[in-house]
């Protein structure tokens, strides 16, 4: 044990470690281990200069293994371990002490940070002692990929996969493709038509010949890992066959449920057979099985009865389908913050007072009032209409901390449809500061303000409630005037918070990937790794990860498909070696480690336990449980964190 | 000054590569202050914290361990969190038989959204270590 040749460098990261811990005396101590040939310290080890002192060390000191003292591995793991290749020796004999975040950044007492470092440090020497050279393992890559959302975020990723050859999988929750974007009137700061520039896209992805549509469709259950996911994926039925329907309506027109129609956001109604809109993609009718009276012909069947192709039927069963992939792009969107949850604007319960979305619809051509802004209660043209900001952003006390970033922006794009649909009528807008950061934003809320002359009152609403004539009476205050407003308005406008729709909790689990702490996905870096999730191999883009527009939307789809792209392109990919290692003399055929595996990775063959190397993750569910040590992770055996505790332990 | 020394708990933290590591790291990166007495030790995943690892610490001298991984239901490796959760609770007991305070072992989920938790996580386990005092009952004679 004493021939190992342990190198230590100790990193002062400027003053970012070495402001709070003794750098040197780090060094020094670690020159007594028997096992370090050499110590030395440096102002930047991640720098060119200490990264050649590096190689040229372990050259110099015939250095078998290293230990570099600095900042997270997440950061310099690579950069070492490529000097170590660089340097003659294998990568996995260099391990990083993390002395920067889990110490000198968190601590203020030099005597006890310097200890602690100390004891990072040794725990990480004594562990490489026992290390071992490996070599990564090669496997094959599925040049697949699968996209879960079909809105304008899964929509291009698709597309740019796909034409950059890659077979696709889209999958969508609901019956049509879309999303969101498809329920906008106009988008801010150009006011071109959502539909007119999302449909050619929905039209250009259906058409696709390397893109396949799963609608209705719902992802179950994730196994594997990047390069070779396994997915199964829920077909929930139509009971509708899409290639023969002919969209002739008659379905629908016998139908006598009637239930609010979820793509107008309740302000029309649907029959339970319907198709979303009439641009829906795949162009079909869906038999909704909730509202539907029975799927069976003796309770009611008037429109199998009805449909002359013979398109429906009551019998179509859920079907679960099992695909691989290489790469998964999660593009889960956005819902609003519920309206029922602001008490103080009336939980949802006063007519005429609208979200966000809502209000897109009764300005759309294709919306419940033909485009025309009519409210809801009595079909009339309100005069005054009231927009309020940040209704549950930037409210930590009750609702969301964030700041749902769009809402600045379309509420002033709501105030101009407003004006421009009725021009004799009054907007009022209710802010608490102005964002409009992005290409053309802040001209566009000059806009507002200066062409179509809407008010911009700065100041929170207290409460908003129904008067006797049916007007919406808001009570607030102007903070730059300091006097108090009441307003009777015909219609209210709310800007609520954007939060990850309601499946993002769960994808994020049947995933394993993080969310943070408003629930969005979370990138694997916040700088520069922002469409990377932590697990290899799945990649965020759009709302689902965070409140972002169309442009930012779109960019960071294509972003995204460029990572899986890179993923998919190359020939194998490389696994990491460390994985679980059995050891035959100890092993006695129990069996325990094969019930532990989540992976499925050991079976028992000739009384002996195997692993898979292919399966294996290295987790080390196996060898915690094994009574005999007769398995361990290759690289954190059980020895070596016995060492790494002894070296904690030792003052 | 005072000639009294404070007494300073001495903790194992052991904590999953995904999720409590970089929960620690997210710490350090917000400079979230804590105190200095748990050392980490990295793992892959909680699952993988032999019930050995915890004894292992307290022979050695530890003054309490600490294992830290990801939330239930998000485990990087499918449902090592669940594996230690079982395991581990049984490791309660058997220092409870053996006569050391259960106490001193401690299990939480910091994700890696969690910076201000993790930090929390080490301040709470270290000020409630301090009542119990040195830790002596397993921890070898090494004199």
């Amino acid at each position: 044990m004493t021939n190992k040749r342990t190198g230590v460098f100790v990193c002062h990261c400027g003053t970012n470690i070495a402001a709070t811990v003794d750098v040197k005396k780090v060094a020094e101590t670690m020159a007594l281990e028997g096992t370090v040939a050499y110590s030395a310290d440096y102002v930047y080890m991640c720098s060119d200069p200490g990264q050649n002192a590096v190689i040229q060390a372990i050259k110099d000191n015939q250095l078998d293994s290293v230990i570099v003292s600095c900042c997270s591995p997440n950061l310099h793991e690579g950069t070492f371990r490529n000097n170590a290749i660089r340097a003659g020796i294998n990568e996995f004999t260099c391990e990083i002490a993390n002395i920067r975040e889990q110490c000198s950044w968190v601590h203020k007492d030099r005597a006890a940070a310097t200890e602690k470092a100390i004891k990072i440090v040794r725990s990480a020497a004594r562990r490489v002692v026992r290390n071992q050279s490996l070599d990564s393992i090669a496997i094959p890559v599925t040049r697949r990929a699968l996209v879960i959302g079909g809105g304008i975020a899964g929509i291009q990723a698709a597309l740019d996969m796909a034409n950059a050859g890659l077979d696709v999988v889209l999958v969508e929750k609901l019956a049509t493709i879309g999303g969101h974007m498809l329920q906008l009137s106009e988008t801010f700061p150009t006011l071109d038509c959502a539909q007119c520039v999302l449909s050619p896209k929905m039209v250009e992805v259906s058409r696709h010949p390397k893109v396949k549509l799963m609608t209705y469709s719902e992802v179950q259950e994730v196994s594997g890992s990047m390069g070779n996911f396994k997915v199964k994926i829920l077909k929930k039925p139509t009971y509708i066959d899409t290639e023969a329907c002919k969209i002739c309506d008659d379905c629908s027109v016998v139908c006598p449920v009637v239930v609010p129609n979820e793509y107008d956001l309740g302000l029309t109604s649907r029959r339970a057979i319907y198709i979303p809109f009439a641009q829906a993609i795949p162009a079909s009718y869906v038999l909704d099985e909730n509202a539907c009276l029975g799927l069976h012909p003796i309770r009611c069947g008037k429109c199998k009865d009805v449909c002359e192709v013979g398109a429906i039927n009551y019998d179509m069963l859920p079907q679960v389908v099992t695909e691989e992939f290489g790469a998964i792009i999660v593009a889960t969107g956005f819902d609003l913050y519920p309206q029922e949850k602001i008490l103080e604007y009336g939980a949802g319960n006063v007519p005429d007072v609208l979200d966000g979305l809502q209000f897109e619809r009764l300005c759309s051509a294709s919306g419940a009032t033909q485009g025309h802004v009519l409210r809801p209660s009595d079909k009339k043209e309100p005069k005054e209409v009231v927009f309020i900001q940040c209704v549950g952003s930037r409210d930590p006390a009750q609702h969301c901390a964030y700041c749902s970033k769009i809402c600045c922006m379309y509420t002033a794009k709501h105030a101009q449809l407003y004006k421009h649909h009725v021009p004799d009528g009054r907007a009022y807008i209710f802010y608490i500061d102005i964002r409009s950061g992005g290409k053309g934003y802040e001209e566009f809320v000059q806009r507002t303000m200066e062409n179509d002359g809407a008010v911009y009152l700065r100041g929170r609403v207290s409460k908003l409630h129904r008067t006797k004539d049916g007007k919406v009476r808001v009570m607030g205050t102007d903070t730059l005037t300091g006097q108090n407003v009441e307003i009777d308005a015909d219609m209210v406008v709310l800007a609520l918070a954007m939060q990850p729709s309601k499946g993002t909790e769960e994808i994020a689990k049947i995933l394993k990937i993080g969310r943070d702490k408003d629930g969005f996905l979370a990138e694997a870096h916040p700088k520069l790794r922002p469409v990377e999730s932590v697990t290899g191999g799945i990649f965020l883009a759009g709302a689902a990860q965070g409140p972002k527009d169309i442009p930012e939307t779109v960019a960071q789809a294509s972003a995204a498909a460029a990572k899986a792209i890179i993923l998919l392109s190359q020939p194998m990919l490389s696994r990491s070696p460390t994985i679980a290692r059995v050891r035959n003399s100890h092993c006695t055929g129990c069996e325990m480690c094969v019930d532990a595996c989540p992976y499925v990775a050991i079976r028992l063959e000739n009384g002996k336990a195997v692993v898979n190397e292919v399966l294996c993750e290295g987790c080390g569910a196996c060898s915690a449980t094994c009574v005999r040590a007769a398995i361990e992770v290759k690289n954190l055996s059980l020895a070596q964190v016995n060492d790494m505790i002894e070296a904690v332990m030792t003052v | 000054m005072s000639d009294e020394q404070v007494y300073e708990p001495k903790v194992v933290a052991f904590l999953c590569k995904w999720c409590s590591s970089a929960g620690s790291d997210l710490a350090g990166v917000s400079r979230i202050q804590y105190p200095a007495n748990a050392t980490p030790i990295q793992v892959m995943c909680t699952g993988g914290v032999s019930p050995m690892y915890v004894l292992s610490a307290l022979r050695k001298g530890a003054d309490g361990v600490l294992v830290s991984g990801c939330h239930p239901g998000d485990c990087h490796y499918i449902e090592g969190n669940y594996l230690a959760r079982r395991k581990l609770h049984l490791v309660k007991e058997l220092l409870e038989f053996v006569g050391i305070e259960p106490n001193r072992f401690r299990m939480s989920w910091v994700s890696a959204a969690e910076g201000g938790k993790f930090a929390q996580v080490v301040r709470d386990f270290v000020e409630d270590l301090r009542p119990l005092g040195p830790q002596d009952k397993v921890k070898a004679d090494r004199s």
